[in-house]
């Protein structure tokens, strides 16, 4: 989906937790993110910690939306 | 007439005819005897006994792959070690077709007994299969067609190539049937390379085809887009495989091998929460996402952020579908018809998030 959606020249970041499987696709931003039940959450820590750490990840997804890059990248 | 060889072979539940999605976790399991494909292979090869059935839940391989495979090896030890008259040639998988979950359970059984016990151990699957790319290096697998529809050719090559293995003999991707390991390999030609050259050669300039030595490699890769210059004028849409549908999953999006994405409004939304929307993927446990689906589609942070200026807008949809050994033609196409929605919305950015 990251690839075709790419394609049509649209900036993608692939945010997920297994970035091996990212890489063999093909994404080319990648944000590698918590666990893979719970992505952008821990589900450990309160509820104030947790959202803080979702917008931080959040954040950095935008930081590689706006990065240049030439080739394949985990931020 | 006795067998002239005894095969182990290994099959999920759907294929050794125990269930559907039902018995997805059923853990292994060794029958005595054939089962569906290996009827077939039997009923192929005369001189071929199938002394056992390996059975395997897809989603029990898939969940717990190391524990599984230490599972398989355990009890298939007795019978791959056995000598004399019990003496087990070879394991064979599948076909796995173009299914992603059988394809990775097929790769990774063959993968560990071969290595374990030293006897081949081949499946088959469709070369678009996503376990190909992750096994096809230390795996023989052979060349299937999309679906079922393919058994008969896929078993017989499978067998084929099996046979060939064991006995040692030379093997070559073209005239075999199997999926390139990718390594290269010495062998003595008839014709000196300076020859063989100046043949392709002249019937390349003759308009004709001819067949290369050295395939060039085909990376399926795509050109990274340009990044956004000013984010915060940039219109932003959220797309995930993790499943995240409204409550109730109005579109019924499958569990696992999803045929289809959902397009679900934003408006006037500021989070997601357990009363209004849910997670229908049927590859993690659910318990997290369901409490709190921001988990997976982070929106209540997009929101924050969204006020606070760091984007323009946010796509008043997000798109879902389900990842779980969903085919990548499938999510090809996904992405396609997505990405014209987008951009007919003027959207310059996507976060696309996974399990």
């Amino acid at each position: 989906m990251s690839k075709q959606i790419e394609l049509a020249g649209i900036a993608v970041v692939h945010a997920c937790s297994i970035v091996p499987i990212s890489r063999t696709v093909g994404a080319n931003r990648i944000v590698a993110t918590i666990a893979i039940p719970h992505p952008f959450g821990d589900p450990t820590k309160s509820p104030e910690e947790e959202k803080k750490l979702r917008k931080e990840l959040v954040q950095k997804t935008l930081k590689a939306l706006a990065t240049p890059i030439d080739q394949q990248r985990v931020f | 007439m006795a067998s002239q060889y005894r095969v182990v072979y290994s099959l999920n539940q759907f294929f050794a005819g125990l269930g559907g999605e039902d018995k997805a976790y059923q853990p292994p399991q060794l029958l005595e005897g054939p089962r569906g494909p290996g009827l077939l292979l039997e009923k192929l090869f005369p001189h071929m006994e199938v002394a056992a059935t390996l059975v395997v839940g897809d989603n029990y391989l898939a969940e717990k792959t190391e524990t599984a495979l230490q599972e398989i090896l355990a009890l298939l030890s007795p019978s791959l070690t056995a000598e004399g008259a019990d003496k087990i040639h070879f394991l064979l998988a599948g076909p796995a077709f173009n299914a992603g979950r059988y394809g990775i359970a097929c790769g990774a059984i063959c993968q560990a007994v071969q290595e374990r016990f030293s006897i081949p151990a081949l499946t088959a699957m469709y070369p678009r299969n996503p376990a190909v790319a992750v096994y096809r290096k230390d795996v023989l697998i052979a060349r299937a067609g999309k679906d079922v529809m393919a058994m008969k050719e896929a078993v017989q090559r499978m067998a084929l190539l099996a046979i060939k293995q064991f006995n040692g003999e030379e093997l070559f991707p073209d005239r075999h049937n199997y999926i390139p390991h990718g390594r290269r390999k010495n062998y003595f030609a008839e014709k000196t390379g300076a020859t063989r050259a100046c043949d392709m050669l002249l019937l390349k300039l003759g308009g004709q085809a001819f067949n290369t030595e050295y395939l060039m490699p085909v990376f399926d890769r795509v050109q990274p887009a340009p990044p956004i210059h000013d984010m915060a004028r940039a219109r932003l849409a959220l797309v995930t495989s993790g499943g995240i549908v409204p409550r109730g999953n109005p579109d019924r999006i499958e569990a696992a091998s999803a045929s289809r994405f959902g397009i679900y409004s934003l408006k006037g939304l500021l989070r997601f929460s357990s009363e209004t929307h849910q997670t229908a993927h049927g590859g993690y446990d659910p318990t997290f996402a369901n409490a709190d689906p921001n988990r997976i589609l982070p929106l209540d942070a997009v929101r924050e952020l969204e006020s606070e200026g760091a984007f323009a807008s946010l796509h008043d949809f997000y798109y879902a579908t389900v990842g779980n050994g969903t085919s990548v033609a499938n999510a090809e196409e996904y992405g396609r018809e997505i990405a014209k929605l987008l951009l007919a919305d003027g959207v310059q950015a996507v976060i696309l998030t996974s399990t």
